[in-house]
């Protein structure tokens, strides 16, 4: 079944998901046979897996600028997401309202658009519009804020574009209206340097498989002293915030990913930025009527969405696949709905380009031969592609 | 990630026949940019009214691509009147088979190399003859039957799968339904395939707040100098931009929530979440 083998892959999707960590696989395989113990028990066989759970704790508080005590784990980002949101809303039972944007991750837009037939309360849900390169226009979240917003839910960074939203400054802001302020990191953490200790941010999600951990494990940060109503409510785990047996595998991986990601960042980043721009510089150069969506430089810097117009994303895709190059688009064919993405919509990016708009997302596992390879290949698909098209001039 | 077929992949990867006809006999276009899809098909007969060339532009996905493709193969070589025979199901068929919710990518192709032929013998579409029953793709009753009887459609999905009737705004369904039953009589209804409650499409949420706005809202905005307009629809978000002495109004917010807001609660959905565009 598996025929398309990892080392034939040029993998550029990793904002949907990313290669597990060499050294995080080694550090969760003995949780995975030997050490099967459960954390909570009085033993000292399941009482050494709980000190991994603590020390894994302790990682990623480091790589956050927070306290262990802060972390609690979840099953994904998702549920860190809703968890954040559905507590605010407990604690404050007479505030319904709640601001976010309009490019949030389904996570987010869905759980806001359901709010009233999940809780059997009417809400008020302001959602920021982003200008044409993606950003927030905060003269208009300060407008949005009222006496009865529960709590401001903004993502760190989108994950269609790389664009990046001014946290810090919006949590300030969300704090002198002594609003909560939670902010959906899933796309930001262990790419860009954060140290919760000087923020405002009352909440923060992530999720392991963004960030070269494992698939089914994320966290959420909840500040020291703010309310907190748990999603998932059973044992004591987690002390109470989160019922279920730990994911300790999975936990224990995350652990590593975060301090991986902690150690390199910079270089990295670095790295991975100059990939990033030499794809992008090369592929709006060679091919014409192509164009960025999102902001150049407010951006994560391995994130690229480029819209080729007149072409069709799947149709790109598929010629891509067969070089075994793998990447996203916005288009309506790939999601199986009528629409394209909502996050280029809201960015007024017209039909013509949000139709063929790709996302090349790298990693620090991508090379230069990599990218010149794309570079080589890409040309080509969407000329063929265009040279098909009833609404390509030549010009 | 979609199920194609050895064959759709063969003609997406390497289609035949690309291109466009100087001078063609017979043009058909069907299909825009902003649905999505889009194809050209132009076709060459000699004398005794053979197809002797066939060329298409597809703007659309693997499966638009791959329709158009196999479908130039297919009618090189038949007359006119062999040609007017060739069903979307063939097509489907020579590819072995589409996705389900692809199937319209077919009909697209019979769509055009009917729109070619008509205009090769410089008539009028016969289809056009029928009652439109879905007005937001212009499907009409005969195209609808057509389907049905050819595809051996059993359920209203089916219908939209295959013709796009009533993907739209929605309000032909029952119509679609009146027609499913009546074309099908020997099947009893209660054998019908059980249909669970569609979400409403954008579409239909946009044509039903349309109406709710010109209908019930925008009078009353008018009388005090304002207006209202739809900018976009996105799952139960509703965009709105106000107008006129509406844009100077301190009271704004609150008519956009209190006043337009509840009002398409109450006549189009119980869900929408009104906003102002930016
Ligand atoms: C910004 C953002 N938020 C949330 C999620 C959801 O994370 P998970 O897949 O762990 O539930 C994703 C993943 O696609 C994301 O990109």
């Amino acid at each position: 079944m598996m025929d398309c083998r990892p080392e034939q892959v040029v993998y550029m999707d990793n904002n949907a998901t990313t290669r597990v960590a060499p050294e995080v696989v080694e550090a969760m395989t003995p949780f995975l046979s030997d050490f099967y113990g459960n954390p909570s028990s009085m033993h000292r066989f399941g009482g050494q897996v709980g000190a991994a759970v603590r020390k894994a704790r302790e990682q990623v508080a480091g790589l956050l600028g927070a306290e262990p005590e802060e972390i609690t784990f979840t099953s994904c980002g998702t549920e860190s997401d809703s968890t954040a949101i559905l507590s605010a809303l407990q604690s404050f039972p007479d505030k319904r309202h709640v601001v976010t944007t309009r490019v949030e991750h389904p996570a987010i837009k869905n759980l806001c658009e359901g709010l009233d037939s999940l809780t059997g309360h009417k809400h008020r849900v302001t959602r920021l519009p982003v200008a044409d390169d993606g950003t927030l226009d905060l003269e208009k979240y300060r407008e949005a804020l009222s006496d009865d917003t529960a709590i401001v839910s903004v993502m760190w960074a989108n994950n269609e574009t790389g664009v990046i939203f001014p946290i810090a400054e919006m949590a300030r802001i969300a704090h002198e209206h002594g609003i909560l302020f939670h902010t959906d990191a899933v796309q930001a953490v262990g790419k860009i340097p954060i140290d919760l200790n000087k923020l405002d941010v009352d909440f923060l999600s992530l999720s392991g498989h963004k960030l070269h951990a494992a698939k089914g494990v994320g966290a959420l940060y909840v500040r020291r002293g703010t309310p907190f109503v748990p999603f998932l409510t059973g044992g004591h785990q987690e002390r109470g915030r989160r019922g279920g047996t730990e994911n300790v595998a999975s936990i224990v991986g995350l652990g590593v990913a975060c301090e991986l990601a902690g150690a390199n960042m910079e270089e990295e980043n670095n790295t991975v930025r100059k990939l990033r721009d030499r794809l992008e510089e090369g592929l709006l150069k060679a091919v014409p009527k192509s164009m960025l969506n999102g902001h150049k430089t407010d951006r994560l810097p391995n994130t690229t969405n480029i819209s080729f117009e007149y072409v069709e994303g799947e149709a790109i895709l598929l010629h891509m696949d067969r070089y075994n190059i793998c990447a996203s688009s916005g288009s309506a064919c790939t999601s199986g709905s009528l629409e394209p993405s909502h996050v280029l919509r809201a960015m007024g990016v017209p039909f013509t380009a949000a139709h063929g708009s790709i996302r090349y997302s790298l990693s620090t596992y991508n090379t230069e031969e990599e990218v010149d390879f794309v570079l080589e290949k890409m040309p080509p698909i969407i000329a063929e592609l265009r040279a098909m098209s009833p609404f390509w001039k030549e010009d | 990630m979609w199920e194609y077929t050895n064959k759709v992949q063969q003609h997406f990867l390497h289609p035949k026949n690309v291109g466009e006809i100087e001078n063609a006999d017979g043009t058909g276009e069907v299909g825009s940019l902003a649905c999505g899809d889009a194809l050209k098909l132009t076709i060459k007969v000699d004398g005794n009214e053979v197809i002797t060339d066939a060329k298409f532009k597809t703007f659309g996905c693997a499966s638009a691509i791959a329709s158009s493709s196999v479908l130039t193969e297919m009618i090189v070589g038949m007359t006119l009147d062999e040609a007017a025979k060739v069903t979307n199901e063939d097509i489907a068929e020579r590819l072995g088979g589409l996705p389900k919710e692809k199937m319209h990518c077919s009909v697209m192709g019979r769509e055009a190399l009917e729109a070619a032929i008509a205009d090769c013998r410089g008539v009028i579409l016969p289809m056009a003859e029928g009652e439109v029953v879905c007005e937001c793709f212009g499907v009409t009753d005969l195209e609808v039957i057509r389907a049905i009887n050819e595809s051996s459609l059993r359920s209203v999905e089916e219908i939209t799968n295959f013709t796009k009737a009533g993907g739209g705004c929605g309000k032909c369904e029952d119509r679609l339904r009146e027609i499913l039953i009546a074309t099908v009589q020997v099947v009893p209804v209660d054998q019908l395939q059980q249909e669970k409650p569609k979400r409403m499409t954008t579409l239909q949420k946009i044509k039903k707040i349309e109406e709710a706005l010109e209908r019930e809202i925008r009078p009353g905005l008018r009388k005090d100098g304002g207006d209202i307009e739809l900018v976009d629809v996105d799952g139960d978000f509703v965009l709105v931009s106000l107008r006129g002495a509406c844009t100077s109004c301190t009271k704004s917010q609150t008519t956009l929530k209190e006043y337009v807001e509840r009002k398409l609660r109450e006549l189009v959905l119980d869900t929408l979440i009104v906003e102002e565009a930016k």
